[in-house]
């Protein structure tokens, strides 16, 4: 019962994505590189149109990238490998079910498909999911589509779940519903989930890791607590010709009087003295939300900067 | 699982949530809710039932087991700690903050000690008396 709590090794990551692009005519992804440790719950978040779906798909093998190579629960992915897939569940709200048939109908097909069927667990996200085997799929709304899909996909046990933007448009309490199912699955450390959202509210919570994604490109990876510990608001007091310091990943956002707000993406112990030496007086040095740490990421990123 | 758990968590809240969970399972302890001994859920379970990353109450509860609050046996899980005091020590603690809390908001607002003390035993006597 030896437990490594070194880096992780290949065996350890669910999944991994080394300098991937895939060009299209109007989209370009650009050298994507960002891995996934087993047993974790991985955000990716992105405005629309920044590549989370394409890099999903990457993922499922659906879409094969100009270079680069990707790994998946220790393969690496092509069309060939079917294997590997039986072990995935992919859930995009592209994916259509078939109108005129029942839930139930659905849940048959799929268990012919997919040896791993669990079937007393599908029996259970029915009724935690409100939902009801003989009615048809035309009848349902969005949200009840949305959990009937998510169901069908998580009563196979699929030990690498790909979910792209599985709580879009979902009103707060089926919401509610999918991510404690979501939360079940990681009860189990070796089932990972990774997550889409252009939404940091929705993931916020359960995410262990985040990956950050803007117009094709990587903006930053890394553990959720690390985004939240590096990211700061300051307020500082200063005299009018005082200058912003060079401090890695500081930037003035806003003036009132003597009154100075600024952000900062890579806090350090000593930064509070620096500060004070270049003539300030700090006010108060406060925690971001992942939000506004998301939307400073990407704007700093857009204005070519980095970090 | 439930939004009314016996650990609630806020994103509104500034402290960070691994802190959230930390304060209030002392919190516990300092009550007499969680008594020595007392299982406490897996680090998945527990994330599972908070709708909270696993990453998070995993530093929770080893800062938990630094501070001597909670006891984690290899494949066994985790008891709060079967130590004289503890009870005693945690409730020192909250007094402890709360007093702090008190105090710099009085000098933050220019209180004198004496002030501040007066304001104290007024407080104190109400509460005797029951709610103000």
């Amino acid at each position: 019962m030896n437990t490594v709590l070194a880096t992780p090794t290949d065996n350890q990551l669910a999944a991994s994505l080394s300098h991937v692009s895939k060009t299209y005519k109007h989209f370009k992804l650009q050298d994507l590189s960002f891995s996934l440790e087993r047993g974790t719950v991985a955000g990716l978040i992105g405005p629309n149109g920044a590549g989370k779906s394409t890099t999903m798909r990457i993922l499922m093998g659906l879409v094969h990238p100009n270079s680069g190579t990707v790994q998946v629960l220790g393969q690496p992915i092509s069309s060939s490998q079917a294997s590997a897939k039986q072990d995935i569940g992919y859930y995009s709200e592209d994916m259509r079910l078939y109108k005129p048939e029942s839930i139930l109908w659905h849940m048959q097909f799929v268990r012919s498909l997919y040896p791993s069927w669990d079937d007393a667990y599908a029996r259970e996200l029915l009724d935690r999911f409100g939902l009801i085997e003989q009615q048809a799929i035309k009848g349902l709304s969005h949200g009840q589509r949305v959990k009937a899909m998510l169901l069908l996909i998580l009563a196979r046990r699929p030990k690498f779940l790909i979910l792209d933007e599985p709580t879009n448009g979902l009103d707060p309490v089926a919401k509610h519903e999918v991510l404690t199912e979501l939360m079940r699955v990681v009860e189990d450390p070796d089932r990972t989930i990774l997550y889409s959202s252009h939404n940091t509210a929705d993931i916020e919570k359960i995410c262990d890791s985040i990956t950050f994604i803007d117009r094709g490109r990587l903006i930053a990876s890394d553990n959720r607590d690390s985004f939240l510990e590096q990211w700061k608001r300051i307020k500082l007091h200063a005299p009018e010709t005082w200058q912003t310091p060079s401090i890695r990943g500081l930037r003035l956002e806003s003036t009132f009087h003597q009154l100075r707000i600024l952000s900062l993406s890579h806090f350090r112990d000593e930064i509070p003295a620096e500060l004070q030496s270049s003539g300030a007086t700090i006010e108060a040095i406060d925690p971001m939300s992942l939000e506004e740490i998301f939307v400073s990421s990407v704007m700093r990123g857009r204005e070519g900067e980095g970090s | 699982m439930t939004i009314h758990s016996w650990i609630t968590i806020s994103l509104s809240d500034p402290l960070p949530l691994y802190l959230q969970v930390i304060e209030q399972v002392k919190r516990r302890v300092a009550v007499g809710d969680l008594k020595p001994g007392t299982e406490l859920p897996s680090i998945r379970q527990l994330a599972s039932q908070l709708q909270v990353s696993v990453i998070t109450i995993k530093r929770a509860y080893l800062e938990l087991e630094r501070d001597g609050v909670i006891v984690t046996r290899q494949g066994k899980g985790s008891v709060v700690a079967e130590r004289p005091g503890l009870q005693v020590a945690m409730q020192e603690r909250e007094l402890k903050d709360r007093l702090t809390q008190a105090a710099d908001l009085g000098l933050l607002l220019g209180k004198s000690k004496t002030e501040m003390q007066r304001r104290m035993a007024e407080a104190y006597e109400q509460s005797q008396k029951g709610k103000p």
